[in-house]
């Protein structure tokens, strides 16, 4: 049973790393328009090649 | 249930506010009501992203609005410059809509709603270990690592539910709050106590569960506020947030705030009156109808006093502020609106009915489960351990599901057809109601008329346009829009409005009217116009009928509806209409108050009443009635004083709306009755002391997720 020292730890970083990979999503605010980003991901041109959308 | 308290719960305002440091900048907030797809999007972008300055532009497709970063470029600018790209824009008053755009409170909500599910997922996955068997030291240690990750991970996600059940506590109430507070705090504490003696039952990721559906139903309700809300807030955004100063005879614009009393404004035409204020210099008309319900425009001279939300229609004005920012007449006015909706919230929203009989009867229950098994066996443990499992397991986490889950599905439906919905108990209202009261102008017929100017002379419509323009009446409009562009109006002196008879003046010294065609002398049926003693001039003038008006009737009529026609109009072409579309019951003449005490009237005679109403000259009527509807393009949404604002052309969707409204209610009392039925099962296997940690947890997870699926097949 001496794996379960290693294995719980495991588990629990794994989904502690999902949780902290949705709260980021949601404080960079990639809920906030869900309708448009559906639209977007169909948009072939890059409005501003160089200049990166600042969110 | 009670979202208010969950968002000024001390947790949330603690929680660090998650802004960027572009939201902070602020920026300037275009609210775009055209835009719909991709195109619409990188046009946008792109067309102000070309401008020079503009640092950035980003549109929310889902709130239609542009957020545009750039210092030093006038809002108005960028607003022409779509509009030459063919996108209608009005600017929204930043500061104002911040509290909508970041929803802090939201965010917070999904924040405790994530932990929760990670916790609950987690504490779930070492329940799985325990229940096939792990037994001794491994129990205890998964017991321990489950204690664990639940206690911060409860003490972080619930606390919305204990701040909401304190306060209510607080003030001598019981809400839904305090079962579930009790329910988690007790299981919390048996499970750590149950941990620490080495036993087998412990009820974390039962504890957990409930939180993690409670907070669902709670952001889901959430949500549908800050809908509600975010119209409020854009017509508050919508009001100028800038005026144009005249010092020293140079105007100047600048912000709302920083007006000063007896600062001197420029009122261009068309414009709406920043603040109350008196006219110095100037003639012209302006519409009072949001301010007061007059559908007739009043004539100004200087030394009136004109309010705040007045729009000037002619000529421009001069007018000295006399009370700016929350003294102004439209911001008393909007918090008496407030008021007036507050009062119609004495309806009980059916979760709050239900909540009513319900945590009582879950305390009561349990507290006689505790007196019963101590009196039977006199162990304290025991009697607690079953008191608290029948507390868990009768813990409303299907009721507290069932509403909003259903609210919100129908709400997305009613939003595809056209319907926004703005009022959290609308749809119940909506689904009791039994009687359809409409507005004939504007709503069963388009506000403009069109007219048939082809048989006049170019001075005839020079009179025509000078004459039409001083009148804010439909016919009037509809005039207005077909004269050909170009047409200068005639020099009038001595223009007197008739009420109900028309409009004249003098030009050149001689007398012209328009009006009713009896009026002036011709055939009653339908307006004129005359010059000097000539024959009158005929304008055929058709009103048409809003497209779907004949449809919705029909389909009311058959479902049995009363329906009835107030209108403001003369009894002829009310009782036109009214004949076209098969209303039997009409009325004519009324005026805003008659109707509004009309509908009092058949209130008190148990009527339900549905307003179908245009917003502004209709708005007590429509604050009077149990329901309101109004037809209102996009940008007008949110001045709307009705509880559903139609926002498509076609009136078809109004007995849609209905229909939804009833299923959505009918949804809501299957969910009740399938959260009762797992209750019926679930509580005498709790009383008898037979429910484990793992019986509340199937019951619990399984009653909410039929109670959403049961929602979803709203859509």
């Amino acid at each position: 049973m001496n794996i379960l020292l290693i294995l719980v730890p495991v588990s629990l970083l794994l989904a502690a790393l999902g949780l902290i990979a949705f709260l980021w999503t949601l404080r960079n605010r990639q809920y906030d328009d869900l309708d448009g980003d559906a639209w977007r991901i169909l948009m072939d041109d890059e409005v501003r090649g160089d200049k990166k959308p600042q969110r | 249930m009670n979202a208010q308290t969950a968002m000024a719960c001390p947790g949330c305002a603690a929680l660090p506010v998650m802004e960027n440091a572009a939201v902070q900048a602020g920026g300037t907030i275009l609210s775009l009501p055209g835009i719909h797809c991709a195109l619409c999007i990188s046009q946008v972008e792109r067309t102000l992203s070309a401008l020079p300055g503009v640092r950035d532009a980003r549109v929310n497709l889902s709130r239609k609005r542009v957020r545009v970063d750039a210092p030093g470029i006038a809002p108005q600018v960028l607003i022409d410059t779509l509009a030459q790209a063919g996108h209608a824009a009005q600017e929204l008053d930043t500061a104002t809509m911040m509290a909508v755009e970041t929803d802090a409170a939201g965010r917070a909500l999904l924040t405790r709603i994530a932990v929760a599910g990670f916790a609950m997922m987690n504490v779930m996955l070492f329940s799985v270990a325990v229940w096939s068997g792990a037994a001794d030291s491994t129990r205890i240690l998964f017991h321990w690592i489950s204690a664990g990750i639940a206690v911060p991970a409860l003490l972080f996600s619930a606390q919305v539910f204990f701040s909401a059940a304190w306060a209510a506590l607080r003030v001598g109430r019981l809400n839904m709050d305090v079962p579930i507070s009790l329910a988690i705090i007790l299981a919390c504490a048996m499970s750590i106590y149950e941990t620490a003696m080495g036993s087998t039952h412990v009820y974390f990721d039962a504890a957990l569960s409930l939180t993690f559906f409670l907070l669902l139903g709670r952001y889901l309700d959430h949500r549908m506020r800050v809908a509600a809300r975010s119209a409020a807030q854009e017509l508050a955004a919508l009001e100028l947030p800038r005026a144009v100063r005249v010092r020293d005879g140079v105007g100047e614009t600048v912000a709302l705030a920083a007006l000063r009393l007896g600062d001197l404004i420029h009122v261009a035409a068309s414009m709406r009156l920043p603040v109350d204020g008196r006219v110095t210099e100037g003639h012209s008309q302006t519409d009072r109808s949001l301010v007061t319900g007059e559908s007739l425009p009043a004539s100004v001279a200087p030394g009136d006093i004109l309010s705040a939300g007045e729009v000037n229609l002619h000529a421009p004005l001069l007018i000295e502020a006399t009370a700016i920012g929350e003294d102004t007449t439209l911001r008393r006015m909007a918090a008496l609106v407030e008021t007036a909706e507050q009062s119609r919230n004495r309806y009980t929203a059916l979760a709050d009915r239900a909540a009513a009989i319900y945590a009582p009867a879950v305390h009561l229950l349990a507290l006689l489960a505790f007196i019963g098994w101590y009196v039977a066996t006199g162990e304290v443990a025991r009697s607690l351990n079953i008191a608290i499992a029948v507390l868990i397991i009768t813990c409303p986490c299907a009721l507290g599901l069932a509403v909003p889950a259903v609210m919100t599905a129908a709400s997305g439906r009613l939003f595809r057809a056209g319907l926004l919905v703005k009022n959290a108990t609308a749809l119940e209202r909506l689904a009791e109601v039994d009687t359809v009261i409409f507005d004939k102008t504007g709503t069963l017929t388009q506000g403009r008329a069109t007219a048939n100017l082809s048989c006049f002379g170019q001075d005839a419509l020079a009179v025509l346009a000078a004459l039409a323009g001083q009148s804010a009446h439909p016919v009037s409009r509809a005039i207005m829009a077909v004269v050909p562009t170009g047409t200068l109006p005639a020099r009038l002196t001595d223009v007197l409005e008739i009420p109900g008879k028309g409009i004249q003046a003098s030009w050149n010294g001689q007398r012209v009217r328009l009006g009713r065609g009896d009026w002036v002398g011709g055939t009653p049926v339908s307006p004129a116009l005359r010059i000097r003693e000539d024959a009158p001039l005929e304008i055929a003038v058709d009103e048409t009928l809003r497209s779907g008006a004949t449809e919705a009737i029909d389909i009311l009529t058959q479902d049995g509806f009363a329906l009835h026609l107030m209108s403001g109009d003369a009894p002829a072409p009310v009782a036109r209409i009214a004949q076209t579309l098969g209303i039997r019951q009409h009325t004519a003449q009324m005026r805003p108050e008659d109707k509004q005490a009309q509908i009092a009237a058949l209130t008190d005679a148990g009527a339900r009443v549905l307003m179908i109403g245009d917003g502004l000259n209709d708005t007590g009527a429509l604050a009077q009635a149990h329901a309101s509807i109004s037809p209102a393009c996009a940008l007008d949404a949110s001045r709307a004083a009705s509880d559903i604002v139609l926002l498509g052309p076609s009136l078809a969707a109004i007995p849609d709306a209905i229909a939804t409204a009833r299923s959505a209610r009918a949804r809501v009392l299957e969910n009740f009755a399938i959260a009762a039925g797992y209750n019926m099962i679930a509580i005498p296997v709790a009383l008898s002391g037979m429910a484990t940690p793992l019986a509340a947890a199937i019951a619990m997870s399984l009653s909410s997720l039929t109670v959403l699926f049961n929602a979803l097949r709203l859509r």
